[in-house]
């Protein structure tokens, strides 16, 4: 899948295997259209790899919820509800698709397919593995939230063509939390860019490579200023893919799904894709600025091909979505924005002066390295404190008494 | 001369042209949308991919959705479509405002010096954009800067109701 088709003979067997495979259908072809047929490849093994991943996902999500509320979950189509999914996808397809009359049908159409293509085109740039990644650019970081930001367009096309008061309301609603989450999921990932002066996605994964002490990777979420951008980020893309506890805009128990009101069949069914597909993009992000990518955790673990890596972690990121959906209860509209400008921005802002620091710091020498940790530490902690005690001023500990005293 | 950049002048002109005539403010907007990724794709070809997806970002992100808002929040006076004293001073200065401006970037552009011989592109890392915005280009970076708040500032002033011009109403 890689732009460059060098064959490393070096790696082991099972590291080239994707590229021997391309290489099997390709080797037919004539020279001039293997550019394009790798091309072509990528394509078909990201929309077919992902879309298998979004339907294991949606039955994973309704197991574990149900698991969690201490029931079984779908439990009756194929064994252990495996066919569930495949079920799910012909009962959209075959539902009746219902446009309303005074809708602006053109982009009552062109709402969910544009949400669904800007959200397709993040998975090019993210490296899957040392060899998989189709679109190697320098710019990937910036590509990546680039196509990202079209979807509040489609958001907006969504509720603005149901021509319903509460499809505008909802989009409305919708936008304000995208544009104030899109602020700290951008200044969040923005130390990792100062720290590899790059925005290249395979450079940065591969900067990310190598350990201390042969058994500490050096990954940036080891460091006082990447754990904090990880978990700023990680919180703004729950935001920005509107998973529960911040799925304000869908909300569909009591703000009769928002935007989507008028979505019905197969449209509404995009919707849904392109959520699980910002979902997994924006994981697969973070693990590649954060998580050191498809580097294995430990150097006696590098047998194991670098795309399982990247898929392990992927996958365990995924479930920390689902697991957050299934305990945290839904914040209010006015919370949420609180928490995003107040507390997210502050700190993400904070969090690149401590960066700055730690760059600066660099070539203070390993004895001084017990202090630099320290005052990086303080950088970040003192801020939060103060910040975590305003907002909470006058939100004092809340007493529940159920029952007259 | 390829195709591609053919059909993306194209494709820019016609949907900004049919922006300007469309009646549906919300449909220009969107138009307006295709015409800046038409930008987007006219930087890609010519190799300069961090403006190209710093302009997809500000542009079809932000700015898009300071256009629609600004569509929609504005409550659309009574008398739109009547033409009255004010509108035709207003229209006469709107005309002298964009005439003034294109012939200043129309001299702009005519009058800079352009090499005539193929120029080696320089590597855009992030490093190298950042010290040439701070140090060799950072008072055209500052002006742009104090134009764009002027103009929100301008924009401000045109929209604000003042409690007087209520009463009069």
């Amino acid at each position: 899948m890689s732009m460059l088709p060098i064959l490393q003979t070096q790696d082991p067997y099972l590291e080239r295997l994707p590229l021997l495979l391309r290489e099997a259908f390709t080797h037919y072809l004539p020279e001039p259209w293997h550019t394009l047929s790798n091309q072509l490849i990528s394509i078909v093994v990201i929309l077919s790899v992902f879309g298998l991943l979004f339907a294991i996902l949606t039955l994973a999500e309704r197991k574990i919820l149900g698991h969690v509320q201490n029931r079984p979950g779908p439990n009756r189509t194929g064994f252990f509800g495996m066919l569930q999914p495949f079920a799910d996808g012909i009962k959209m397809l075959t539902k009746e698709d219902i446009v309303p009359v005074a809708a602006d049908h053109v982009l009552h159409l062109l709402a969910p397919v544009s949400l669904l293509a800007a959200s397709i085109l993040t998975f090019a740039v993210i490296p899957y593995g040392k060899n998989l990644v189709a679109l190697d650019i320098n710019t990937a970081a910036l590509y990546f939230f680039a196509v990202g930001s079209a979807t509040e367009l489609s958001v907006f096309m969504a509720g603005w063509s149901s021509n319903n008061k509460y499809s505008l309301l909802a989009a409305m609603r919708a936008l304000a939390q995208l544009i104030s989450y899109e602020l700290p999921l951008i200044i969040s990932w923005i130390p990792v860019v100062m720290v590899a002066s790059t925005l290249s996605l395979t450079r940065i994964v591969s900067l990310q490579s190598g350990y201390s002490f042969g058994v500490l990777p050096h990954w940036y979420v080891f460091t006082p200023w990447g754990f904090v951008a990880f978990a700023l980020f990680m919180v703004s893309a729950l935001a920005e893919s509107n998973r529960s506890p911040f799925d304000l805009p869908e909300a569909e128990s009591e703000l009769i799904a928002g935007h989507l009101t008028e979505y019905s069949g197969f449209k509404y069914a995009l919707f849904f894709m392109a959520e699980y597909f910002g979902m997994t993009a924006l994981s697969g992000m973070a693990v590649s600025l954060f998580l050191g990518g498809w580097n294995a955790p430990s150097p006696y673990l590098t047998f194991i091909p670098s795309y399982l890596w990247f898929a392990v972690k992927l996958l365990s990121l995924l479930a920390g979505f689902m697991w957050i959906r299934a305990t945290f209860p839904r914040l209010r509209i006015d919370q949420l924005t609180r928490f995003a400008w107040k507390f997210l921005v502050p700190l993400s802002l904070i969090n690149l002066v401590t960066t700055a620091f730690w760059i600066l710091s660099q070539n203070w020498g390993h004895l001084y390295f017990i202090p630099r940790l320290i005052i990086t530490l303080i950088l970040i902690v003192v801020p939060y404190i103060l910040l975590s005690k305003k907002l909470g001023r006058g939100y004092a500990v809340r007493t529940y008494s159920y029952a007259p005293q | 001369m390829n195709a591609t950049l053919l059909i993306t002048i194209g494709v820019t002109l016609i949907s900004s042209a049919v922006a300007l005539s469309l009646r549906n403010l919300i449909h220009s907007v969107l138009l307006l949308v295709i015409t800046w990724i038409g930008i987007c794709a006219f930087y890609l070809i010519f190799n300069a991919e961090f403006i190209a997806f710093t302009q997809l970002l500000v542009y079809v992100g932000a700015i898009s959705m300071v256009a629609l808002f600004a569509v929609l929040l504005t409550r659309v006076a009574p008398s739109t479509n009547q033409r009255n004293k004010q509108s035709v001073t207003r229209f006469i200065y709107a005309l002298i405002t964009g005439l003034s401006l294109f012939s200043l970037m129309a001299f702009a552009v005519l009058h800079t010096d352009s090499p005539k011989e193929k120029v080696e592109a320089l590597p855009a890392t992030v490093y190298s954009i950042g010290k040439e915005l701070t140090e060799e280009y950072a008072p055209a970076l500052m002006i742009t800067g104090s134009l764009l708040t002027l103009a929100i500032l301008g924009s401000v002033l045109l929209a604000a109701h003042s409690p007087q011009s209520k009463e009069n109403s």
